[in-house]
C-alpha cells in the first residue's frame, strides 16, 4: 500500500525523519514548513553540540537518555555521508568546587548506564594540559570523548537536499492552519497555500507542536519557550579546543564555552523561562548577555570586553514532563514528535528511526525499501577549503569562483550562485540573505555583512527576478528597502 | 629582479592606494595596484556629496569626481591594475609575496615593497552592545549609502542615526533629501562628533540631536519598529528612568571606523592600540621593513586629501627603501596631555614631517605644544572630530632626541 506522509516542520527533526523515510518505496513524503527556508525554527539558534549522552537521567527522561547516545552514533556516519561541517573534539565537564567532583562521578555512572564509552574523570593537571587557558580554579573534569559539534542549519539543509534527491517534496512558506479528519483518521492539511492530502501526519513543529496537536483536540502537553542567549567573538580571540561545560544544574547544562565550527569563540546559553505564548521572542537582553558573560568567565577568564561580532537568542521548546514526546496518537495516522528540547539536535537521527519504527509497529505500515536510494549529498564547493591547485583549476573553468564577495569569510560569487541554485533545488520560494548566509557563511564574519550584503542581495534579486529592495533579510516583512531611491519623493511609498 | 617582479605592490585602490601607486610610478617604479572591486575609488564612488579635494585640488568635488581624477592619472600611467583581486595572504621576506585570488585564478605576486592601503571597516550594531531583535532595517552608514547611491534603493522612511560624526550627519542629510523623516541623531558624548561644516545639517533639516544618549535596544518583528535610548550622566553612566522609545523603521550605525588590517596583523606588524592601525615612521613604513601603510588603514581621516597625502608619502618611502635601503635613527613621537593619537610614531630629523593627531577631549583656547622643539601653536578650539595636521621643518628637529606632543589650556 502507498501512503502519503506529511511532516509538519522542516527543522532538524522533520528533515531527519524525511531522510529516513525517503528510503521507502511506498511512501510519498511531503514536508510542510511555514518559513521560506528550512531550519529557521529552534534548529537555527542553539549551541550546535552533539552531546555525549551522559547528562539525561534514564529514570526521569527515558527517551532523551536512549535517543541521545544513539543519535550521537548515527551522526558520526551522517556527517560524512552528507558532508556536514563538524568536529569531533570531545567535551570537558569542569568541576570548580570540591562538591562538583561528586556530581561528575554521578554523571560518569549515569553515562555508563546510558551506554556512553570512554568517560573518564581527569585530574586538574591533565585538564590544564588539555586546555591551558582554562581557569586555574578548575579542580577536575569529566572527559567525554564522543562529543562533538556541527553547524545546525547547514545540517538541516544537507538533510533537506538529500531528501529531495530521494524524492521528498518540500512545501516552504506554507503554514498548516487546520488538520482534516474523517472516519477516525487524519486525511488532509489546510495551509495558507491550499490543501495537502495525507494519510499520515507527523507533527515535528518545534515550539508550535502543542498548537498543532490541539488542532486535533490532543492537548495533554504544552510547549513553553525557554530562552538562551549567546555571544560570538571575533577571530583571533582564543577559544578552547574542546567543549567546556560547567558542572550542570537540574535546570540546564549551563553556559558553555566553545570554538564554534567557524573558529570563533562562542559562549552561552543562559536559561530564561518565557510566557507560554511568547514564542517569537528572540530578542537578546542586557541582563541575559551579562549573565552569559559572567558565567562563561568562571570557566574561561579571558573573555574580552570588546570583540563581540554577534549576539543571538534561541528558544528551547520545553515540554510538560521534560522528556521528548514521541507517540502515535489514538487518532489514526497522527504522530506527535514534540518537546524536542536539548539534546534534540543530537537525538534527531535516532528520533527519525524511532518514528519509522512507530510506523511499522503502531500503524502496521509495511515499508518497502527502495532498490536505489542515495545516501550521499555533496557540500557546496568552498574556495577557502581548497588547495591552491584545486582552487586555480576551478577558477579556470568557472571564473566566478575567483571573485570574492564576503571578504571576512572568503566566500566567492561562485559559492553564492551555487547556494542560490540549491535554494531553488529544495524550493525556497523567496530570496533572502539568511538563506545564502547559512549555505555559504557570507555576512557571518568580522564586519557582519556591511560590505557584502548589498552584493549578495543584488545576485539574489537577479536570480529570483525581483526588485532589489524586495530581497529580504529573513523572510517576508524583512525587506531590505521600501522601494527605489525616489519612492518617497514620488509619493508612492507605503 | 626577475621580469615579473614589481618594485611596489599597492593593496587597495581607494584614494590612498591610487595616490601611492601613481606617485611611485612617477618616481620610476614598476607598480601593481590591486583592488577587490571591479572599479577603482574604494568608498568614494558612493559618496555623492561634496567636500572632497579642498586642500589637494583646491576645489570642492564630490567623492565620485575626486575618485575620477585619480583614476584618470592611473589610466594615463604605466601602473598595472588588477581588478576583482583579493590578497588572501602576504609573506614577508626580502621579497614580499602576495597570494592573490581573482577571476583569473590564484597567483603569487612578488614585489620589493608593499603599500597597504586597504581602508577601514565600520563598527556594527553588535560591537556597540545593542541588544534586542536582529531584524531588517539596521545598517551601517556605509552599507546604507551603498544601497542608496550605488544600488538605487531606499532603505526606509523613519530613520534614527547612531553617532553624530561626519558620516552620520551626511547620511542624515542624504535621507532627508530623499523625503525620509530623520527622527534624530543619537550621540554618546556630551558634544557632537562632526566637523562644523556638517553640523549645520541638523539645523537645515530640523533634526533633533540627542547628546549624552545611548541606543541600547532595537525591537521589531521582521524589521525595526522602535529603538530604546537612555540618557547618560556626566560620568557616562545610564540614568535610571531616562529611557525613551523612538519609533523608527531604520537604524543607521555610524559609530566609527576601524582600520582594516587583518593581513598586517597576520604578518606580525606592530599595532598602535590608540589608532587600531600599524605603527609607522615618517615614511609611513610599518615595523616590518618594506611594508608601508597609508590612508584609513593607519588612521581614520576626516578628509580624503590627507589620505592622498599619506599615500604619496608612503610611495616616497617605498622608493627610498628601494634606492637606499637604509634606516634612519628613529626618534620617538610621544603622546602627551589630551592627545588621543599622533602619527607618525617615529621620525628621523632627516626630512620635513607632517604630524596628524587628534585630541581626546574638546578644549577651548588650547595650546598645542612640542616642548622639545619649543614649539607652541594656539587654537581657539580643538575637538576630537577635527584631525590636526601640523608640518615640522627638518631644521626644527635637528637637536631633538624625541618629541612629545601635548595640548594644554
Ligand atoms: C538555546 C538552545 C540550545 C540548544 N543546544 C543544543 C545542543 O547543543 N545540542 C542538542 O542536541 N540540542 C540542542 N538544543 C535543542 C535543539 O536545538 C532542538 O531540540 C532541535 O533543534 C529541535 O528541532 P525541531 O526540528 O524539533 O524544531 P524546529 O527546528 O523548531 O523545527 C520545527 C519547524 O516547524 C515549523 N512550524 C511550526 N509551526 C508550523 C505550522 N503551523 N506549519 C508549518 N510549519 C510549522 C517551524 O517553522 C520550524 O521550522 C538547543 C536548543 C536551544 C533553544
Amino acid at each position: 500500500m502507498r501512503y502519503r506522509v506529511a511532516i509538519i516542520g522542516a527543522g532538524i527533526v522533520g528533515t531527519s525523519i524525511a531522510r529516513v523515510l525517503s528510503r521507502y518505496e511506498n511512501l510519498d513524503i511531503h514536508v510542510i514548513e511555514k518559513n521560506p527556508d528550512v531550519g529557521w525554527g529552534v534548529s537555527k539558534a542553539n549551541t550546535g553540540l552533539i552531546h555525549g549522552g551522559y547528562d539525561d537521567d534514564p529514570d526521569k527522561y527515558p527517551l532523551r537518555a536512549k535517543l541521545c547516545i544513539r543519535g550521537n552514533e548515527i551522526w558520526h556516519r551522517w556527517v560524512k555521508e552528507l558532508e556536514i561541517p563538524h568536529v569531533w573534539n570531545g567535551a570537558l565537564v569542569v568541576a570548580l568546587r570540591d562538591e562538583d567532583i561528586k556530581e561528575l562521578e554521578v554523571l560518569r555512572r549515569r553515562g555508563e548506564r546510558n551506554g556512553v564509552e570512554g568517560l573518564r574523570i581527569i585530574s586538574r593537571k591533565e585538564l590544564l594540559d588539555m586546555e591551558p587557558l582554562l581557569t586555574p580554579d578548575a579542580k577536575a573534569a569529566l572527559f567525554v570523548p564522543n562529543a562533538g559539534q556541527l553547524s545546525p542549519v547547514p545540517a538541516v539543509i544537507a538533510l533537506a537536499e538529500n531528501s529531495v534527491s530521494n524524492g521528498v517534496k518540500f512545501h516552504l512558506a506554507t503554514e498548516v492552519r487546520k488538520i482534516g479528519v474523517k472516519n477516525g483518521a487524519v486525511r488532509w492539511l489546510e495551509t495558507n497555500r491550499g490543501r495537502i492530502d495525507a494519510d499520515i501526519i507527523i507533527n515535528a513543529s518545534g515550539l508550535y507542536a502543542d498548537s498543532i496537536s490541539r488542532m486535533l483536540g490532543i492537548g495533554y502537553f504544552t510547549i513553553t519557550p525557554r530562552k538562551g542567549e549567546y555571544l560570538i567573538f571575533d577571530e583571533g580571540i582564543p577559544a578552547p579546543s574542546r567543549i567546556l561545560f560547567p558542572t550542570p544544574t537540574p535546570k540546564s547544562k549551563g553556559v558553555v564555552v566553545t570554538k564554534e565550527i567557524g573558529g570563533h569563540l562562542m559562549i552561552g546559553p543562559n536559561a530564561q523561562d518565557l510566557d507560554r505564548k511568547d514564542k517569537e521572542n528572540f530578542a537578546t537582553t542586557l541582563e541575559g548577555l551579562k549573565e552569559v558573560r559572567d558565567k562563561a568567565k568562571k570557566l574561561w577568564p579571558r573573555i574580552p570586553e570588546n570583540g563581540v561580532i554577534r549576539s543571538f537568542a534561541g528558544l528551547r521548546p520545553e515540554p510538560t514532563g521534560g522528556d521528548f514526546i514521541i507517540r502515535s496518537e489514538e487518532l489514526w495516522g497522527f504522530l506527535n514528535v514534540a518537546g524536542i528540547r536539548s539534546p534534540g539536535l543530537t537525538s534527531a537521527p535516532a528520533i527519525a528511526y524511532h518514528v519509522r519504527d512507530l510506523l511499522i509497529h503502531e500503524l502496521d505500515v509495511k515499508l518497502v525499501e527502495k532498490k536505489k536510494w542515495n545516501p550521499y549529498r555533496k557540500d557546496i564547493l568552498r574556495i577557502s577549503r581548497m588547495s591552491k591547485n584545486q582552487a586555480s583549476s576551478l577558477i579556470g573553468k568557472r571564473p566566478q569562483y575567483g571573485r570574492i564577495v564576503c571578504r571576512c569569510n572568503l566566500v566567492t560569487e561562485g559559492e553564492v550562485m551555487e547556494a542560490i541554485e540549491r535554494m531553488r533545488y529544495i524550493g525556497v520560494p523567496q530570496p533572502s540573505i539568511d538563506s545564502v548566509k547559512f549555505r555559504t557563511k557570507a555576512t557571518g564574519g568580522t564586519c557582519q555583512g556591511s560590505f557584502c550584503r548589498p552584493k549578495i542581495a543584488w545576485l539574489l534579486a537577479r536570480e529570483y527576478e525581483v526588485p532589489l529592495w524586495k530581497v529580504t533579510l529573513k523572510g517576508e516583512g524583512s525587506e531590505l528597502g521600501i522601494g527605489d531611491i525616489k519612492v518617497l519623493l514620488r509619493g508612492d511609498g507605503k | 629582479m626577475s621580469s615579473e617582479d614589481y618594485h611596489v605592490a599597492v593593496i587597495g585602490g581607494g584614494p590612498a592606494g591610487m595616490a601611492a601607486a601613481y606617485r611611485a610610478w612617477e618616481f620610476g617604479a614598476k607598480v601593481i595596484l590591486l583592488d577587490e572591486n571591479s572599479y577603482l575609488g574604494g568608498i568614494l564612488p558612493q559618496c555623492i556629496h561634496p567636500g572632497f579635494g579642498i586642500h589637494y585640488f583646491k576645489e570642492e568635488l564630490t567623492g565620485g569626481e575626486f575618485a575620477h581624477r585619480l583614476q584618470k592619472r592611473i589610466e594615463d600611467s604605466d601602473v598595472e591594475v588588477l581588478f576583482s583581486a583579493r590578497v588572501m595572504k602576504m609573506k614577508n621576506g626580502k621579497k614580499k609575496r602576495l597570494v592573490v585570488i581573482s577571476p583569473k585564478g590564484i597567483e603569487e605576486i612578488s614585489a620589493s615593497t608593499v603599500i597597504y592601503a586597504a581602508g577601514a571597516r565600520e563598527r556594527h550594531v553588535f560591537e556597540l552592545g545593542i541588544t534586542g531583535d536582529r531584524v531588517a532595517g539596521i545598517y551601517t552608514a556605509g552599507e546604507a549609502q551603498a544601497l542608496m547611491d550605488l544600488y538605487g534603493i531606499m532603505p526606509g522612511k523613519e530613520i534614527l542615526i547612531v553617532g553624530s560624526g561626519d558620516v552620520g550627519l551626511i547620511m542624515a542629510r542624504r535621507f532627508a533629501l530623499e523625503g525620509a523623516q530623520v527622527k534624530g541623531v543619537v550621540e554618546l558624548m556630551p558634544y557632537p562628533g562632526g566637523l562644523a561644516r556638517n553640523l549645520v545639517i541638523l539645523q537645515d533639516f530640523n533634526i533633533p540631536l540627542y547628546l549624552s544618549h545611548k541606543v541600547v535596544e532595537i525591537r521589531g518583528k521582521g524589521r525595526v519598529e522602535r529603538v530604546k535610548v537612555v540618557k547618560l550622566d556626566s560620568s557616562g553612566q545610564e540614568i535610571p528612568g531616562s529611557e525613551l522609545w523612538i519609533h523608527a523603521d531604520t537604524v543607521i550605525i555610524s559609530a566609527g571606523l576601524i582600520p582594516n588590517i587583518k593581513l598586517l596583523k597576520n604578518l606580525g606588524v606592530r599595532i598602535d592600540a590608540a589608532t587600531g592601525g600599524p605603527e609607522i615612521n615618517e615614511l609611513w613604513e610599518t615595523s616590518l621593513q618594506g611594508i608601508f601603510a597609508a590612508g584609513n588603514s593607519v588612521i581614520i581621516n576626516d578628509l580624503v586629501d590627507y589620505a592622498v597625502e599619506q599615500g604619496e608619502r608612503a610611495a616616497e618611502g617605498a622608493w627610498h627603501r628601494i634606492l637606499e635601503n637604509r634606516d634612519g635613527r628613529w626618534k620617538k613621537v610621544r603622546r602627551g596631555n589630551n592627545i588621543r593619537f599622533v602619527v607618525p610614531h617615529y621620525i628621523s630629523g632627516e626630512r620635513d614631517v607632517v604630524l596628524y593627531l587628534r585630541v581626546s577631549a574638546p578644549m577651548e583656547n588650547a595650546t598645542l605644544m612640542i616642548p622639545e622643539l619649543e614649539k607652541a601653536l594656539h587654537f581657539s578650539v580643538l575637538k576630537p572630530a577635527e584631525m590636526v595636521r601640523i608640518s615640522i621643518k627638518k631644521e626644527e628637529l635637528e637637536d631633538a632626541k624625541g618629541i612629545t606632543v601635548e595640548v594644554k589650556p
